[in-house]
């Protein structure tokens, strides 16, 4: 079984890693994205850092710390204004120097603390003032998003197709005739896609991470974890679909039919907190949902395997219950 | 001796035709069996049942005596009608997948050099020719040494010399004793290659036989054909039995001398006279009554 298993996983990896307008494809939606993100958030020159100033226009001659080389300091008209640019890091400190100095500094965040000393330095009485609160850059919160789109899309497009592509060309009836196994043959497809996605994804975790220089607060492990059963979830999904259908134009309206709503409400792009109690229902349907709020979890707040059980629960089980429809509807041949 | 295969009243239905219709007969081992019939007369419905593709409405298929299941898998080679191989991959990597599939089996290189393949070895199966592709087929139908080969209208659409090609191949693997089914509506082909044949329409078997046995059941005559335009019309009237075909007459006859001295007394010109014994395409046709459309 394992010798028929690795022919067909074997064969399926060729196919795939030869077929080489799909393989740039994969790889061209990613690298838009790294270089998208690196035209966004990175670029090289930049002052260090960016600090708020309460004024109108900023007059460098006013106060000596206005004079400190590789900090940009912005115009800001009201420290209302100013506190939320801090807490979303956006400026790393917010200062009012007029009269009694006084500075807003983020304590979660490391540039904050730096550019801290160095007004006191300047400054010396200058009074503190704290903010807490959401400590992560939108590019930060956006990362696990955007490989989870693209995973999403490469489980159930990549899967879906290919097994709809064999059947319409006779190669699965042809199939049928040895002894390979519905199973065996099903398997083979799902682990060759699962190696590939992990693939991908390493890259694009490497790739758009150093780019943004993202560095994840959890284990890394935990996340590699989390891939391999999020995808298995939505490879099975994409299988269902493809079980017994021989509509190119069916699949593909079902597939994107599943696609949207997860584009739109399993959190890729916006944070699901505010929304309805019936749209967070809804969401948490999709296993992309899971896989998100899980990758979040542990990629920006540090989550350990506990605090990530029901999603993992959740998805390995979808996972199972798929694998089990998709085997059962599967079809060798055009009916 | 119990039949490597044996075809149980099997019937196809489908919602508007049946496609096979309580059909039986048992193949010997060791034989090549030949299928014959029409465009639709069921061959390919027939035959992909007793390869286990389809699930007959009624009736069984046995397996040296037993119902088609993992032990047929493993020991039956298949030829399909039409069959699309894995993109990307040579002429050996499509082999050597096939043969992983099976317990066991040849050698990817026997079969390789078995079906003429050495020099294609490295290409593409993609860009392989009709004849090409069709040895390529063979082959993987011969990868794991199948105790039952099934050919369904192997050399549809070839060329005459692939053919020929094809049908040596063919010889040398009956040569090792295997047992072949073979669905074809060439008579030619199934005159050089079957041991025995069924000849099929409308879904039932209406003649079954050795090549030899079922012409001498059904023809005493022998066949003299004259060209058409050679002819004469007041020849026509003549007591014979006259054929018409395409460009040419033929006449049917169990005395040859007498109907010969006929038509030289009403001065018919024999110079490009042709007698000849009928052959599996005559009895095809008179038990079918329908144009071969190949």
């Amino acid at each position: 079984m394992m010798r028929r298993l690795f022919a067909v996983w074997y064969a399926r990896n060729l196919e795939f890693l030869r077929d080489r307008g799909t393989m740039i494809f994969t790889l061209l939606l990613p690298i838009s994205l790294v270089v998208g993100m690196g035209f966004v958030f990175g670029g090289p020159a930049r002052p260090i850092f960016k600090v708020g100033v309460i004024a109108t226009q900023i007059d460098t001659r006013s106060h000596p710390f206005l004079q400190e080389r590789y900090i940009d300091f912005v115009p800001i008209a009201s420290a209302a204004e100013g506190i939320p640019k801090i807490g979303h890091q956006s400026i790393d400190l917010l200062v009012d120097l007029e009269g009694s100095p006084r500075y807003w500094v983020n304590t979660d965040a490391p540039k904050g603390y730096i550019v801290e000393k160095l007004l006191l330095a300047a400054a010396p009485g200058a009074q503190r003032q704290q903010v807490t609160g959401a400590a992560v850059r939108y590019v930060d919160w956006l990362f696990p998003g955007i490989l989870g789109m693209n995973l999403m899309f490469s489980c159930l497009f990549g899967v879906g197709y290919v097994v709809l592509r064999y059947r319409k060309s006779g190669f699965l009836k042809r199939l049928r005739a040895t002894p390979l196994t519905a199973f065996e043959f099903l398997t083979a497809q799902v682990l060759s896609r699962l190696c590939l996605i992990v693939l991908v994804t390493t890259i694009l975790y490497v790739g758009i991470g150093t780019v943004i220089h993202f560095h994840s607060a959890g284990n890394v492990l935990l996340l590699l974890l989390l891939v391999l059963v999020g995808a298995l979830s939505l490879i099975s999904l994409g299988l269902i679909v493809a079980a017994g259908i021989s509509s190119e134009e069916l699949v593909g309206g079902l597939l994107n039919l599943l696609t949207w709503p997860m584009m739109l409400v399993s959190g890729i792009w916006f944070s699901l907190e505010g929304s309805p109690p019936w749209v967070r229902w809804v969401a948490h349907i999709f296993p992309l949902t899971h896989l998100l709020e899980a990758a979040r979890a542990v990629m920006l707040d540090g989550a350990g395997l506990a605090q990530i059980a029901p999603n993992l629960i959740y998805l390995a089980v979808t996972a199972v219950v798929f694998l089990f429809i998709g085997a059962w509807a599967f079809r060798w041949r055009v009916e | 001796m119990i039949p490597i295969l044996e075809v149980r009243n099997v019937t196809k239905r489908y919602p508007t035709v049946n496609a096979v219709d309580g059909v039986s007969f048992s193949v010997p081992e060791g034989i090549c069996f030949g299928l014959l019939g029409p465009n639709g007369a069921g061959k390919t419905t027939t035959i992909e049942i007793m390869e286990g593709i389809l699930t007959p409405t009624s009736g069984e298929v046995l397996y040296r005596g037993e119902p088609v299941g993992a032990r047929f898998r493993q020991e039956a080679g298949i030829l399909f009608q039409k069959t699309a191989l894995q993109d990307f991959l040579t002429v050996r990597q499509t082999l050597a997948l096939f043969r992983d599939l099976y317990d066991r089996g040849l050698d990817v290189d026997e079969v390789i050099e078995l079906c003429a393949l050495q020099k294609l070895a490295s290409r593409d199966n993609r860009k392989l020719s009709g004849g090409q592709q069709q040895r390529l087929l063979l082959a993987l139908a011969l990868v794991n040494d199948p105790a039952i080969l099934f050919l369904d209208e192997p050399t549809t659409g070839l060329d005459p010399q692939a053919r020929r090609n094809f049908w040596e191949l063919i010889q040398a693997i009956k040569a090792r004793k295997k047992s072949i089914i073979l669905t074809t509506h060439y008579m030619d082909e199934a005159e050089l290659l079957c041991d025995d044949i069924a000849i099929m329409d409308g879904g039932h078997i209406i003649a079954r036989g050795g090549p030899r046995q079922l012409l001498q059941a059904h023809f005493e005559e022998v066949l003299i054909e004259l060209p058409r335009q050679e002819f004469p019309d007041a020849a026509r009237q003549l007591p014979l039995k006259i054929i018409d075909s395409s460009d040419r007459v033929e006449i049917a006859t169990q005395d040859v001398e007498s109907t010969l001295r006929t038509l030289l007394d009403a001065q018919v010109p024999l110079k490009n006279l042709r007698i000849r014994p009928p052959n599996l395409e005559d009895l095809f046709l008179d038990l079918t009554g329908k144009e071969l459309r190949p």
